[in-house]
């Protein structure tokens, strides 16, 4: 691509490239990780062989886009222009997707999303109830672009706000329209971005850094990894703002390891900036110089946390240190560094375009803005959600999630990760905003949103989170080293029906004790998953204490297995799955489980047809 | 740890490798990757090469290398299968999922296989909640919706194909290959 030598080009390409659309159909196929792990991959291979093979090439266009959001039901895709939506398409239905497109588009009955209340099938995603509630002004482009192609993002009016930024505002303006937005930090603290920029400014130490923290760790959350993925033009381009309004000239992007496709993209996305005179010397003639760097991560969920993620860019281990000085005073290399988590930098370029008093018109009084939430477990529609701040928990779990599979009642709902807490099913209508989250004992956090249905145990989850957390403690200060280890050690106690009611006071007085000690946010909001199930499911401990009984059936030392011999018809697929050999009985006979040598796995359940297995 | 059957280290690929980088602290962890890359373990000659271009002390090399999770002192397996034990997979039934494969690669916890075929790890989310439980191979191939009875068959696609001749002479060859 040639290079763009003033802001006034790039609106002349985009003028360029809307000229050059055609309504030639587009099939954009979603291939973010999500989809790829679906099959993805597979059809567009099919859909381009079959294509080639029909002598279609140069009539129908095939695009490989970033996640559209609805992994559950992937592989997606949105055939253009008629913006008709596929889901669970396998790559033997490439000949059918090829051939309604060539037959006055036709759309594909069988691949049409099924609404499950009406049963009725649904032509355009915007009409899928998953999407009709949300409001997407970060994602919306990810299934229009090639994540890959710069020339697309330009095209959906990329990179405007960059060239708005360098004629028309001063760098304080900038920071003034960021704070006037009430743009809060989307990283999960929620510290108001314009005040954290307002701050470095204030330093008259140079240079500056800025860092994006893509180091996004917390379990059952992956909208970091998507925007990355699918569109990391976007998060680019509130960086270089970043770099103008903060008089900075290099940002680091800390990208977990474990994000292949996203450190490929974004890498992807920089190199194609700087070829486009978007970023490196006299960015577009305005004599801005700026630089961007990627940095993986190496597998440690405290470099998540700022000062340890500095300590880990600087090659060392990620240790964090207490905070004052705050990185914004002395930060990477000692310098002043203002760090922002993806979805922050991607807000920027649209605070920029739209204005800050649209965007503060989303959103509650202090929460403005949409927030991005991953919306997984036991809910049938999974995916990424991007809402207006303020929407409450049934809009999400009901109307946009679909309710929980299988009949089962709601439980509770986990928000921000390990640090977050377990919101019970009775406060369904509490609204999503920084505040009342944080009141109601659990917190924003960076989006991650994990339901749980009755069939989850609310003791097992807080084990589970005390042992991610126990894993994860960098062990640099002394609370939350050995803390997290003795919650732990007490909720393993008591799942296994051996702890005592004068655990659960030790487990209060030690949650607390620890968030009050520690040095750094991993150990201030380690124990909120455990003092929220307390706070909240105190009935659920004391059965495992008093009555020796785990009501979800999870616990495996407080369950037994059982078959049916009445529903049981004998067909032998547990005993071929059974891992212990635990399961007697001849052919089309009822079976039997031998206690004594189960190990209660739960393969036999799985397999159970007539679900003749029992747990008590 | 098998200090006995660890392999022979191939040091001429070191050189190449360290001089892509400045010897600046900044670069330890990226330089560690790769080599963890390439050796798929982090062999202690070549952490010595690194302390003396860096200027690192070894103790501190260690530091780094002990502290991260995606490095390891010992060889790892061909194939590295991560079993995600994020929250959207632990409700989902993945400490079975795990659990099943352990049994099934006659593992008494993750870590790898004598023959140095599989490591087994544990990984807290690799982002594809949507599609819990999930385990990903060799860091490309993710294995959605699992259950215990789709563990056969997963694990089979990565079995060693090749002719049964003595364990060690196979092991030199593929690392002479890789």
């Amino acid at each position: 691509m040639l290079k763009l030598k003033s802001p006034h080009e790039i609106k002349e390409l985009q003028l360029c490239l809307e000229a050059s659309e055609t309504s030639r159909p587009c099939i954009s196929v979603c291939a973010g990780s999500g989809c790829k792990a679906s099959g993805a991959d597979n059809v567009l291979a099919a859909l381009h062989k079959e294509i080639e093979k029909r002598g279609l090439k140069g009539t129908i266009d095939i695009k490989s886009t970033g996640c559209h959001g609805f992994c559950e039901k992937g592989p997606v895709m949105i055939v253009w222009p008629e913006k008709v939506f596929y889901n669970g398409v396998s790559l033997s239905d490439a000949k059918d997707i090829v051939n309604s497109v060539t037959n006055g588009h036709k759309p594909v009955e069988k691949l049409l999303y099924k609404d499950p209340n009406t049963g009725k099938r649904v032509l355009h995603e915007n009409d899928v109830p998953f999407y009709a509630g949300q409001k997407r002004i970060l994602f919306g482009n990810n299934g229009k672009l090639d994540p890959k192609d710069i020339r697309d993002y330009i095209k959906v009016g990329g990179y405007a706000a960059l060239g708005k930024v360098l004629t028309d505002l001063k760098p304080e303006e900038v920071v003034a329209e960021v704070k006037a937005a009430g743009l809060r930090g989307r990283g999960g603290a929620g510290f108001p971005t314009g005040m954290k920029w307002e701050a470095l400014r204030k330093s008259p130490v140079k240079p500056r850094y800025i860092v994006c923290n893509a180091d996004e760790g917390d379990p059952g959350a992956f909208m970091d990894r998507s925007l990355l993925e699918g569109n990391p033009h976007s998060v680019i381009e509130g960086i270089i703002i970043g770099g103008y309004a903060l008089e900075a000239q290099e940002a680091y992007v800390y990208v977990r390891a474990e994000y292949p496709l996203a450190v490929e993209h974004l890498s992807h996305a920089i190199a194609q900036a700087e070829s486009a005179g978007l970023l490196g010397d006299n960015i577009l003639g305005s004599g801005l110089s700026f630089r961007v760097h990627v940095v993986q991560g190496a597998g440690a969920f405290v470099c998540g946390e700022e000062t340890a993620l500095l300590a880990s860019i600087e090659g060392k281990v990620g240790e964090p240190h207490p905070r004052p000085p705050y990185p914004v005073q002395k930060g990477l290399w000692g310098k002043p560094t203002v760090i922002n988590n993806v979805k922050t930098w991607a807000s920027v370029p649209v605070i920029i375009n739209r204005g800050s008093e649209w965007y503060s018109s989303i959103g509650t009084e202090y929460s403005k803005g949409t927030m991005v939430f991953s919306l997984v477990g036991k809910i049938n529609n999974t995916g990424l959600v991007e809402v207006p701040m303020g929407i409450t928990l049934r809009e999400m779990i009901y109307d946009i999630g679909g309710g929980i599979p299988n009949g089962k009642k709601l439980k509770a709902i986990q928000i921000g990760g390990p640090s977050g807490g377990c919101i019970p099913a009775s406060m369904i209508d509490l609204p999503i905003d920084y505040e009342a989250l944080t009141t109601a004992g659990s917190m924003m956090g960076s989006g991650g949103m994990v339901v749980m249905d009755e069939d989850t145990c609310m003791v097992d989850v807080a084990r589970y989170f005390m042992e991610f957390l126990e894993e994860e403690s960098c062990g640099k200060c002394f609370p939350c080293r050995e803390g997290t280890q003795h919650l732990k050690e007490i909720l393993t106690r008591i799942s296994q029906g051996k702890g005592t009611e004068a655990d659960l006071e030790l487990l209060e007085d030690a949650g607390w004790m620890i968030k009050e000690t520690s040095l750094c946010g991993l150990g201030q909001t380690a124990p909120n998953p455990v003092l929220s199930t307390l706070r909240y499911f105190k009935d659920e401990y004391l059965a495992h204490i008093r009555e020796k009984r785990c009501p979800a059936k999870v616990c495996r030392e407080l369950i037994v297995y059982e078959i049916e011999a009445t529903v049981c018809d004998g067909c032998h697929a547990c005993v071929k799955v059974c891992a212990s050999d635990a399961i007697l009985g001849e052919k089309e006979k009822p079976h039997e489980i031998e206690s004594g040598k189960c190990i209660k796995c739960g393969a036999c359940i799985e397999v159970c047809r007539p679900k003749a297995v029992l747990v008590h | 740890m098998k200090v006995a059957t660890m392999p022979q280290v191939e040091m001429e690929k070191v050189e190449p490798l360290l001089e892509q980088y400045e010897s600046r602290r900044t670069n330890l962890i990226p330089i560690l990757q790769e080599v963890q890359d390439t050796y798929r373990y982090l062999p202690q000659e070549v952490l010595r090469k690194i302390s003396q271009k860096l200027r690192v002390p070894m103790t501190e090399v260690y530091q780094v290398a002990t502290f991260y999770r995606c490095f390891s002192l010992v060889p790892r397996g061909r194939h590295v299968i991560q079993v995600c034990l994020g929250t959207a997979c632990h409700v989902r039934g993945a400490p079975r999922v795990l659990d099943r494969i352990l049994r099934d690669l006659k593992m008494a916890g993750p870590g790898t296989t004598d023959d140095l075929q599989f490591t087994v790890e544990t990984v807290r989310c690799i982002g594809c909640c949507g599609l819990a439980p999930v385990a990903r191979v060799d860091n490309s191939h993710t294995h959605p919706h699992l259950t215990q009875a789709k563990v056969g068959g997963m694990l089979k696609k990565y079995e060693a194909k090749t002719e049964p001749a003595a364990p060690a002479q196979s092991d030199e060859a593929s690392h002479a290959k890789a």
